[in-house]
């Protein structure tokens, strides 16, 4: 047998533009098309995309191969060719093995329908046999937690015990590859770290995994060596941390600003458009490395295109491990809040000060955030910039050594001879 | 692990042209079928007030309808027999059809959530539509079997061939359902024009008068129409009605039924790669 699960070569795929988007076609435009192709050969020229394109790689029998990206990298597409939804345009794949493919939880669920029937009919849809679910029914209801709901239509389920129970008959599907897109995406802080429990359990069972995640934490955490697609293609095949670290730099500027093009807005914003983000050093200019030991500035620059009740606008800082270390927003304050407690259309800075002596030396990210609590979430973008700092003059720095940790705060100590 | 024994290598590649059928995979999935239908049937009459009472209250108004307009009031000749049971016998396997070929034709944009998420061989989605028709027919049935005897009529020994009768219905809806679900990813003009098809398909079919109406140098012409043939199967089996030529009859609808269902199948498999990205 070939010690690989998962062999793709030079597949590609590609869209005519507007099929995904546009609105369903009529019949009667596409006899039009046909008489008009008649007397005009070769008028029609369709637009097309390359979703994914040239892209080869193996992946061994066993082994959990994490794939990361930007929206509309290909990352879907390429899930999608591997668990057969959709065909590809040119290349192939081979698969050895069953394949189980997780694109999305509770698939074929139905509101009408109780918990336990949904088990039923989505483990079925999930391609497991009836002798199998009967066998796992009760670890399924346990792990989601909904045993006193079991009877009940799923409709009158909370969305978090919904979420559980979805996640909880995808995950005891035992597939000898597992093919998983963003599932963990969903759900709360306590059910998140049960779902990466249980995929690090199948990681270990031997089997094989491809996860596809922007979660950067949970990639590194289950997997050791990662695909970065960009723009369709295959940029970088690497072990996790260096792929993720590459992820996390490439494309971005190196001046210290991220400005958004209206195509990478999503229509759903509105009215909050965001404009850029930068980082200033303490003298005020746009710089890509700041200074441990001196103050720095992150702003915000956005337009509201009509007033917003409860806006903040904040971001999170996080470290190229994937590990938060705090998040901000600009209506924090309560008394700011309320004196923003709608904030009228124009445009606007949110400038956020950094203390010196914060953080430690190393690469940030910076992520994005505007929404109002508990109403929307206007825009979000978890990876919109990263910077670099340096710890020259920090505290222990006469020790050329790396320190852990995310920060480097100047503390008070006092030595006594006791 | 047990599996690896049977690990089969899968060869994803484009396809072009025709694409076999297949079958071996749909029999893989055998308990998806299964499960979709019994999702149909359950989710079908919840929150219903009249529950499975519909299944015989749609047939049954109908044929009140038509036997005050069609049966009193415009004479419609029904062989001798009483129009509410002459009427009824056609509506049966009439409303199975209708409502086989109307689900059939619908599975795929109503299930397009399923088809752009997960893999499973497609044919499922027509098919468990057609089969979940079937225990509404059944309480109908049961229905006309109770007329029958309120009017005094017993089924005639072709009763034993009504499941073959109920398969030539299931054929046709299922073969024209394959093509009308299909189309209906790329155009959605077949959702628009499928009651209407509906209604026309009726009157073309025995249903509110005899075949005998039908000039008979036409007959076999009218048999083309698979309905035909099961209508007037129905009649014939369950009231001993008489036609001439009735196996050639059902003959030339059994042959009509099986052209649509292998070009539907055909057709379908041509089409399904488009589907998650169309549909």
């Amino acid at each position: 047998m070939s010690r690989y699960a998962i062999q793709v070569r030079d597949l590609g795929k590609q869209y005519r533009i507007g099929t995904v988007v546009t609105r369903y076609p009529t019949l009667r435009e596409a006899l039009a098309d046909r008489v008009q192709a008649l007397f005009h050969r070769n008028h029609h020229t369709d637009e097309t995309i390359w979703a994914l394109r040239h892209v080869s790689f193996e992946v061994e029998h066993g082994k959990v191969l994490g794939v990361i990206g930007r929206n509309g990298a290909g990352k879907s597409t390429l899930l999608k060719i591997l668990s057969r939804v959709t065909e590809p345009t040119e290349g192939e794949a081979e698969i050895r093995g069953r394949v189980g493919s997780l694109l999305e939880v509770g698939t074929g669920f139905h509101p009408e329908l109780t918990g336990r029937e949904n088990i039923y009919l989505n483990g079925a849809i999930l391609g497991m046999k009836r002798a199998e679910i009967d066998r796992k029914f009760d670890e399924i209801v346990a792990f989601a937690e909904v045993e006193p709901f079991i009877d009940t239509p799923v409709k009158r389920y909370s969305s978090g015990m919904y979420l559980r129970l979805a996640f909880a008959v995808a995950a005891h599907l035992e597939p000898e590859i597992l093919v998983v897109d963003e599932v963990l995406a969903v759900g709360d802080a306590e059910f998140q770290r049960k779902c990466l429990g249980k995929m690090g359990e199948v990681a270990r069972e031997g089997r094989t995994v491809l996860f596809v995640s922007h979660n950067m934490s949970a990639i590194l955490r289950l997997t050791e060596e990662t695909l970065v697609l960009d723009k369709g293609r295959l940029v970088m095949r690497a072990p996790t941390p260096e792929a993720v670290d590459y992820y996390l730099s490439q494309g971005f500027s190196q001046t210290g600003e991220r400005v958004w093009d209206p195509e990478e807005i999503p229509a759903s914003a509105a009215p909050f458009r965001p404009i850029a983000l930068r980082i200033r050093n303490a003298q005020g200019q746009v710089v890509d490395t700041v200074r441990s030991v001196e103050p720095s500035v992150i702003e915000i620059e956005y337009e509201l295109s009509a007033p917003i009740a409860g806006l903040r606008v904040g971001f999170y800082l996080m470290s190229t491990r994937g590990e938060y270390v705090f998040t901000s927003f600009d209506t924090d304050d309560p008394e700011r809040f309320e004196r923003f407690s709608v904030r009228p259309a124009g445009r606007y800075i949110s400038r956020c000060l950094l203390p010196a002596n914060l953080l430690n030396e190393g690469r940030f990210v910076v992520g994005v955030n505007a929404s109002t609590y508990r109403v929307r979430r206007y825009f979000q973008d978890e990876q919109a910039l990263t910077f670099t700092v340096d710890a020259t003059g920090a505290p222990g720095t006469q020790w050329p050594e790396p320190r852990l940790g995310a920060v480097r705060p100047r503390l008070e100590w006092q030595v006594e001879v006791a | 692990m047990a599996l690896r024994e049977q690990t089969a290598v899968t060869l994803i590649r484009p396809s072009r042209g025709w694409a076999a059928l297949d079958l071996r995979d749909l029999w893989l999935y055998r308990e998806l079928i299964y499960f979709l239908t019994w999702r149909d049937l359950k989710v079908r009459y919840k929150q219903t007030l009249l529950g499975a009472a519909w299944a015989v209250l749609q047939p049954f108004l109908t044929m009140v309808v038509f036997t005050i307009f069609f049966g009193n009031f415009a004479k419609v000749s029904s062989e001798g027999f009483p129009y509410p049971v002459f009427s009824y016998a056609a509506l049966l396997p009439w409303g199975l059809f209708s409502k086989a070929l109307n689900d059939a034709s619908r599975s795929l944009v109503g299930n397009s959530h399923m088809i752009t998420k997960i893999y499973f061989p497609r044919l499922i989605l027509p098919l468990s539509s057609v089969l979940s028709g079937v225990v509404d027919f059944g309480i109908a049935f049961l229905f006309l079997l109770g007329m029958m005897a309120f009017y005094g009529l017993y089924p005639t020994w072709g009763i034993l061939l009504l499941p073959l009768l109920l398969l030539l219905a299931l054929v046709t809806a299922l073969g024209v359902g394959l093509w009308l679900s299909a189309l209906n990813v790329l155009y959605r003009d077949v959702g628009y024009a499928l009651p209407f098809l509906t209604q026309l398909w009726m009157f073309i079919s025995p249903i509110i008068y005899s075949i005998n109406t039908v000039p008979e140098q036409w007959r076999l012409v009218y048999a083309l129409n698979p309905m035909t043939g099961v209508v007037q199967g129905f009649r014939w089996a369950l009231l001993g009605s008489q036609t001439e030529q009735l196996g050639l009859i059902l003959a030339i609808s059994s042959a009509t039924a099986i052209v649509m269902l292998i070009s539907g199948l055909f057709y379908f498999r041509r089409m399904e790669r488009l589907f998650a990205d169309r549909v």
